[in-house]
């Protein structure tokens, strides 16, 4: 009994230190999102060549939305990543041209490639807050129902899509079966 | 003037220049328009207490960063459309959670963050308590000693 009572504070304090431990190496940059199980917002704005869109217009499986921005350099890092999946057909991409000029974007495309069924331009960033955006890049993982189901901040290169998308992509297959 | 003075007075130069830098560069760029004074304020107060998502350990109204420029604009634009400041913090809220908060709204997952230093306290207290006490109760107890042990305190003592 007498030991039990010496270990307690031990035990406690030990716990607690775990946890701040663990608190320093948490990534307090990368915000949870408050869409996760939502409707993606209504939106109705042109696309960066033009076109109208609206919710009506999204991929009717599951799909990628991506924000990005001329501006953006990680952007040009996942790039790759966002060719390869689209020239290979593995899953839809659909962009944010976020916070971006009409020209510089469709430069940018040009330049670049264009790994996008379409390009919702946001030019003033007003979609983005609906999004709860708040810097390009992220990707939004959004499902047949057109329901957001996960979200990542920064650059998502082929170990992000192998380590992350790939498993909850799975889940969501799953579900729907 | 003497050097003395000379000096006072350019000390005194330098730092009405510093003062001046300093307030320019966290002042807002933007210039929004209010009907009255009420309004204004209420956009300073909200736009002060809320968190920039973007560059963290800044506010609304201190942050240059793109989303909280959007989001001044936003907080403007539902000013004058007359919502109330708890409608705007909830439109803040649905998109940005928790996190747009400097003081997070009471709730499940912020419990502990709201009252965990008031239980750590608590603790403390009562630890502190039992301590003292047992200290206390050691310092009354009357310590008997027979003869022999007497003798030998007496000794060690050197009496």
């Amino acid at each position: 009994m007498n030991r039990l009572k010496f270990f307690a504070p031990v035990l406690f304090f030990v716990a607690l230190g775990g946890i701040l431990w663990r608190g320093l190496y948490l990534d307090s940059r990368t915000l949870p999102s408050m869409l996760i199980d939502k409707k993606m917002p209504e939106f109705a704005l042109g696309t960066v060549s033009g076109e109208e869109v609206t919710n009506k217009d999204l991929p009717g499986q599951i799909f990628l939305l991506n924000v990005w921005g001329s501006y953006c350099l990680p952007c040009l890092v996942e790039h790759p990543t966002f060719m390869r999946l689209s020239e290979e057909g593995e899953i839809p991409v659909v962009g944010i041209n976020y916070k971006d000029r009409n020209e510089l974007a469709k430069d940018w495309l040009s330049t670049n490639g264009n790994p996008f069924t379409y390009s919702i331009q946001d030019e003033d960033g007003r979609f983005g807050i609906d999004l709860g955006v708040y810097g390009a890049p992220e990707t939004y993982l959004v499902d047949s129902e057109g329901v957001i189901r996960y979200r990542h901040v920064s650059v998502l290169d082929e170990a992000v899509w192998q380590q992350e998308f790939l498993p909850a992509i799975a889940e969501l297959r799953a579900e729907s079966e | 003037m003497n050097s003395r003075q000379l000096h006072t007075f350019f000390l005194m130069l330098i730092s009405i220049f510093l003062l001046v830098i300093q307030s320019s560069t966290f002042a807002q760029v933007d210039t929004f328009e209010f009907e009255n004074n009420e309004q204004q304020s209420r956009f300073r107060q909200l736009s002060d207490e809320l968190r920039c998502p973007m560059c963290q350990n800044t506010n609304l109204s201190g942050s240059t960063g793109g989303v909280a420029e959007d989001l001044r604009r936003e907080i403007h634009r539902m000013i004058l459309e007359g919502m109330s400041n708890e409608e705007i913090e909830q439109f803040m809220f649905e998109r940005y959670g928790d996190f747009i908060f400097y003081r997070p709204r009471l709730r499940a997952e912020t419990v502990l963050l709201w009252f965990g230093p008031i239980i750590f306290l608590i603790l403390g207290g009562f630890v502190a308590y039992g301590i003292f006490r047992r200290a206390n109760l050691i310092a009354k107890t009357a310590v008997e000693l027979n003869d022999e042990q007497e003798a030998k305190l007496n000794e060690l003592v050197g009496k």
